[in-house]
């Protein structure tokens, strides 16, 4: 269980988190979401104590992380997988982080073994790539077997296998009735693998919710319609309190009606129609949808890209 | 899929496996000879006291003093041990480079939340540098004395470990060393880069010795014996020097030095974001 109260941090005069609360709760995977800049690494530096928080707290298990007698053992963390010394073998590495807290070395060979690092453990962690430098991080951040695991970016510099692997992993942690908090700015990828969802945008909170919710309040259904008079039926449409816009083929995208509302009210008025289709939009666009005003960087759109 | 199957199921944290200092020492033990460059820069810096000492020694003997007062204030002992003085160098940049590439390459934040109370992990890199150094190069001062002597016998310029403040020049030229050792680890983590730390040491090392000769030689000739080096290398004095401190209260001054600029690196990491 990690709980943040007004969590705040400032560097300097630029505010990198602010006034952030939210709960993350055990047994579920719970995705902590934001465009880049948002504040999420951040955020999570701030919960494992590595930087001290302006204004307001976080606790880790009802303690603030410092206060931790065995941190590895409660709490597992990936923050960088290219927080290694490339000179140093990743057997090194996680054994040098074991005996902070008198984790044995089978525990090591353990670890290493189930992130599928078992060829390359005793070779120079210099020579790892991303993703394998993101399987020696999940390997140091599930070593004191925690009971929550807080990983920055796991995907990133993974394979189609390796984010496979991760998603279930994940999962696995959850049903053991872990707290598992995971960032990324990917939404396609959370939507996949998280049940709850923290987003984030300029330091501030922008939604906790399921993800169910998140996807049913940000992305309401279009309905696709195609009718051999699109104007008359635009017109109708319109009359009946629906967004009507063009959909570029002689389609128009309507909001606000079912398919079943815009049928019944076409058919009653004579429309003959050619397509009639529900387009849930993607997660990906309620996403920006939801963070539009919250981007950091922004490249400047050209005019044919404009929707 | 290699998943979880492997681990067990949530429970809460074991007692009896707290972070503890002994525990840290160890792992900042493994994290000291895992990098197969840092044990080769410390056999390096061993090979360099002897190794120049030797070299050194080869030179004297080839142009020996000429005249009773030349032979008398030849210090066979300091000849010998010339080499300590390139290894201080040596071996202060590797203790900047133990914690500031600990910064250069992120780790820090590895070893700061595996021990949030974060002193521990200074004080274990210290106590594990601090006795390396002394367990390396303890050893090294002796044999670059036997052998130094052993080259400048035919002359009959040796000298031998018994004769007053031999013995205690050797022994206090290793602990030189790992004092030194210490002052670059606490420079590096005081300043958290490896180009600050090593300008800091050099600094520290040579700097007061050049702005004390700006200053009115009355002055500079009190304040000479105070600053770092002079008092550090009073320890190795065999001949008697009226201008040095005597060997271990210069000893002690530069190991206050050095735990001045240790207690700033702790108060520093204490408080500053990692």
């Amino acid at each position: 269980m990690i709980e943040a109260h007004g969590l705040t941090k400032r560097y300097g005069d630029k505010t990198a988190v602010d006034g952030l609360s939210f709960t993350v709760r055990p047994g579920v995977v719970t995705g902590f979401l934001g465009p880049n800049g948002a504040g999420k690494s951040t955020t999570m530096r701030l919960i494992l104590g590595l930087d001290a928080p302006t204004g307001g707290s976080v606790t880790v298990n009802g303690k603030p992380y410092q206060r931790l007698a065995a941190p590895l053992r409660e709490v597992g963390a990936l923050l960088d997988a290219r927080s290694v010394h490339p000179g140093r073998s990743a057997y090194h590495h996680l054994l040098a982080l074991a005996q902070t807290c008198g984790i044995g070395r089978s525990r090591v060979d353990e670890v290493i073994e189930a992130v599928g690092l078992g060829g390359v453990a005793r070779r120079r962690a210099g020579g790892f790539s991303l993703g394998m430098g993101q399987r020696l991080g999940i390997a140091a951040a599930l070593l004191g077997d925690p009971a929550t695991v807080i990983l920055d970016e796991p995907v990133n510099g993974l394979d189609t296998e390796g984010i496979r692997w991760i998603r279930s992993l994940l999962q696995g942690l959850a049903a053991d009735g872990r707290t598992v908090f995971v960032s990324s700015h990917l939404m396609s990828e959370m939507a996949l693998t998280a049940q709850h969802l923290i987003v984030i945008g300029r330091g501030r909170l922008i939604a906790d919710t399921g993800m169910e919710e998140f996807v049913a309040r940000a992305a309401p259904g279009v309905v696709r319609v195609r009718s051999t008079d699109p104007a008359g039926l635009a017109a109708l449409l319109r009359s009946r309190e629906a967004a009507v816009s063009q959909a570029g083929d002689g389609a128009l995208a309507v909001s606000g009606l079912t398919t079943d509302q815009v049928g019944r009210l076409a058919g009653g008025a004579g429309f003959t129609l050619l397509e009639l289709t529900a387009q849930q939009a993607s997660l990906e666009e309620a996403f920006i949808d939801l963070t539009r005003d919250a981007v950091e960087f922004r490249a400047p759109t050209t005019g044919g890209a404009q929707p | 899929m290699t998943t979880t199957r492997h681990l067990s199921p949530a429970r809460p944290a074991a007692t009896g496996q707290r972070v503890t200092q002994a525990r840290v020492v160890r792992s900042e033990w493994t994290k000291l000879r895992s990098v197969p460059s840092t044990a080769w820069s410390l056999l390096a810096a061993v090979a360099l006291i002897v190794g120049f000492g030797a070299l050194y020694c080869v030179l004297r003997v080839t142009r020996p003093p000429t005249g009773p007062e030349a032979v008398a204030a030849f210090d066979s002992t300091a000849v010998s041990l010339t080499g300590v003085q390139l290894a201080q160098l040596a071996i202060g940049v590797l203790g900047v480079l133990l914690v500031a590439g600990e910064y250069a390459t992120g780790t820090i934040r590895v070893s700061l939340a595996a021990v949030p109370r974060r002193l521990p992990v200074l004080w274990g890199k210290a106590i594990v540098f601090a006795l390396t150094t002394l367990v390396l190069c303890l050893p090294a001062t002796l044999a670059a004395f036997l052998v130094g002597q052993s080259i400048l016998s035919p002359e009959h310029l040796d000298i031998s470990l018994r004769d007053p403040g031999v013995a205690r020049a050797v022994v206090g030229s290793a602990l030189l060393l790992s004092a030194v050792g210490i002052l670059g680890l606490g420079l590096g983590a005081l300043l958290r880069s490896t180009a600050g730390g090593v300008a800091g040491l050099f600094g520290l090392l040579f700097g007061p010795q050049l702005l004390s000769g700006l200053l009115p030689a009355a002055w500079s000739d009190k304040l000479y014996p105070y600053l770092p080096v002079p008092a550090g290398a009073a320890v190795a004095n065999v001949q008697p020097d009226s201008a040095a401190l005597a060997p271990w209260p210069g000893f002690g001054l530069f190991c206050l030095y050095t735990t001045v600029v240790l207690a700033l690196a702790a108060w520093q990491l204490r408080r500053r974001d990692a």
